[in-house]
């Protein structure tokens, strides 16, 4: 059923495709202070690749998340291959967006940020974020960010075309000792899968610094009673 | 005298005090006479602030006083040096208010009409049913409840008709099917109440009661929703058992005598789009089922979802368009165009599985089998920055902008009729 040429852009083929390039943009550019969501694909198109892959070229824009409800709009355009191999393998990339370079008002913020977190008797770790109710409080937000960023790349490397990933909720996040200068967390994420529904838990390790950005060190994936099933892929 | 020195010396000055905190009661049991002196002394004390519950009167009666945190150290002192036994009665005064307030807004905050209900929050399940008797025994005239079955765990399956006459054409709308997706339990309350505000007031929608009888199940799916509350916020599916299996739950928008077991439906039970052992096996599906059926005049089937911000029709199971593709298509530019106008958030619409993904055994590919032509599903707000944990300030923004995709379905209805 996979359709060749150009595709609706807000249809699912044409959106799970998307939202693989923006997993990859939020690996590269997300911070506790900016995480991008996708806001619309305005143009999608998709071919078979000689070595049985499928590539789909997008143009699309996205928001950043941090800044207020609906910030500015920031254009981008994406290549992304979807390999055919015996086992799963994650998408491939290539990703130009307008202007990201120009970005750098969250400077500031991020450094408080690390200055806060990064003493030696800092120990964040909280639960549930948001809550139940959909509230995340002000102290917290920095660390949704950085689950986000985080889980990222786990959505990137799983993703395939048949599925599109979200992070439903931080199951926990607790703060480790900080390690060659780098905050150190281990969070708990819920991704939420759109086609299948499931919604899979996976622990990771991740460290952040303004310099060196968000690196995920250890993933792991966790069953969650009752559906204790294998793993997608 | 020397104790009053005493105490004086210990004496802290006196600074103004919102709060009881650390205030404590004792409760002193003089033994003699000399100690009652001693203690009618203390009570005349006014710079200590000491509030006696029980006055100092006879030694065989307890002395209960309340005693303020800054002269705390200084009539402990004193009741030491003079070896007057007390115990102490209440730790720590404000925590004790504390529980208490805590008890009485848990009472106060049960609403006591529908005016009074908290729109702009989440409700669970003993909650939201308070809220239809109220809505019916206020507007008993226009309302009334009706139980079209139970749950698996038996709870009953409520919904609301509001109707003006007899044998009317009906329009229904659910909400909670799925029962995680909270804005949508949320939303259903807002719109009852919004019917009957507007009953009478605005022409479109009296225009449309007067014809047509809507019905609104709020919590389709009772059991999950209660699950979604005591164990686990993800939860989606029923709450039935499966045998031969420890996964517990079917979906009930796999559940459906549509295209039933086909793909876009899972055959396994541990799965969250696991069709269930056969069509229509769940009761909260199998009572809608009859329901429909016997009514046998619902001229229009909208059935509420979250996320992604989709208004969808016919079908899931099939690529095959609905017959009525075209009309279906156009509504839903209207409605989605209506909803739109009012806050600026964008929806995608088409068939559901050239939108959203391939879907068996769906509710409104089965509705639209039966003949309802005017079948759609929604998926609120958003699109997957919170997903199902949406902030509860979203609540009524988003019922309103759906409200407004709503009354286009059903004045096209209305307008429409077949």
């Amino acid at each position: 059923m996979a359709s060749t040429g150009d595709l609706e852009p807000t249809h699912y083929p044409a959106r799970r495709a998307a939202t693989v390039a923006l997993h990859y943009l939020n690996t590269h550019h997300g911070s506790p202070f900016r995480v991008f969501g996708l806001q619309q694909v305005h143009k999608a198109s998709a071919e078979d690749v000689a070595a049985g892959g499928r590539k789909y070229k997008l143009d699309f824009s996205v928001t950043d998340w941090a800044s207020g409800s609906e910030g500015p709009a920031l254009r981008c355009s994406a290549d992304v291959l979807f390999p055919q191999t015996e086992r799963h393998s994650g998408p491939e990339v290539q990703l130009r967006c307008e202007a990201l370079q120009q970005i750098n008002r969250t400077a500031q913020e991020e450094h408080a940020f690390y200055q806060r977190y990064i003493s030696p008797d800092s120990a964040v770790s909280a639960r549930d974020i948001p809550d139940s109710y959909g509230n995340v409080s002000e102290e917290m937000q920095p660390f949704w960010r950085l689950a986000r960023v985080a889980a990222s790349f786990i959505m990137l490397r799983e993703s395939s075309e048949r599925t599109e990933f979200n992070m439903a909720q931080v199951a926990s996040v607790a703060q480790q000792g900080s390690s060659e200068e780098q905050l150190m967390l281990e969070f708990v994420v819920l991704l939420h899968d759109f086609p299948s529904q499931e919604i899979i838990q996976w622990k990771l390790l991740a460290s952040w610094s303004p310099d060196r950005g968000v690196r995920v060190l250890q993933t792991e994936w966790q069953p969650r009673c009752p559906h204790a099933t294998k793993p997608p892929n | 005298m020397k104790g009053l020195l005493v105490l004086t010396a210990l004496f802290v000055a006196v600074f103004g005090k919102k709060t009881f905190e650390g205030d404590q009661v004792l409760r002193i049991t003089p033994k003699d006479e000399a100690q009652i002196s001693l203690l009618r002394e203390l009570s005349e004390q006014e710079h200590l602030g000491l509030d006696f519950w029980r006055e100092p009167v006879h030694e065989s009666l307890p002395v209960d006083v309340h005693v303020p945190f800054h002269s705390l150290q200084g009539v402990r002192a004193f009741l030491g040096y003079h070896q007057i036994q007390y115990n102490v009665m209440i730790m720590d005064v404000q925590d004790l208010l504390d529980d208490e307030e805590r008890e009485m807004v848990k009472y106060r905050s049960f609403p006591r009409s529908t005016d009074d209900f908290v729109y702009t929050n989440y409700h669970d399940l003993n909650s939201i049913y308070s809220f239809m008797d109220m809505l019916v025994a206020e507007n008993s005239n226009l309302v009334s409840k009706i139980v079209i079955g139970q749950s698996y765990e038996n709870r009953p399956l409520n919904v609301l008709k509001f109707s003006t006459g007899a044998n009317r054409p009906g329009i229904w709308i659910d909400t909670g099917i799925h029962s995680r997706e909270w804005v949508t339990q949320a939303s259903g309350i807002w719109f009852s109440k919004k019917i009957v505000t507007d009953y009478g007031r605005d022409p479109v929608l009296t225009d449309i009661l007067n014809n047509y009888d809507i019905f609104l199940e709020i919590v389709t799916n009772p059991d999950g929703f209660a699950y979604t509350h005591s164990r686990d916020r993800m939860w989606r599916k029923t709450r039935k058992p499966n045998s031969g299996s420890s996964c517990v739950g079917v979906d009930p928008n796999r559940n459906w005598d549509a295209g039933f077991g086909g793909a876009g439906s899972s055959s396994s039970p541990c799965t969250e789009t696991y069709r269930g052992p056969s069509a229509h096996s769940e009761p909260e599906v199998k009572a809608i089922v009859d329901f429909v059926k016997s009514h046998g005049k619902i001229k229009a089937f909208v059935s509420i979802h979250s996320y992604s911000q989709m208004l969808l029709y016919p079908y899931g199971y099939t690529s095959t368009p609905a017959k009525d593709q075209a009309e279906l298509h156009e509504l839903a530019r209207k409605a989605i165009t209506s909803l739109q106008s009012l806050y600026n958030t964008r929806y995608t619409y088409g068939s559901i599985i050239s939108t959203i993904y391939q879907a068996s055994g769906g509710t409104i590919d089965w509705t639209y089998n039966q003949g309802i032509k005017y079948s759609y599903t929604f998926e609120l707000r958003d699109t997957g920055r919170y997903g199902f944990i949406l902030p509860a300030n979203q609540i009524v923004p988003t019922a309103e902008e759906t409200w407004l995709a709503l009354m286009a379905i059903m004045e096209h209805t209305k307008n429409n009729p077949y």
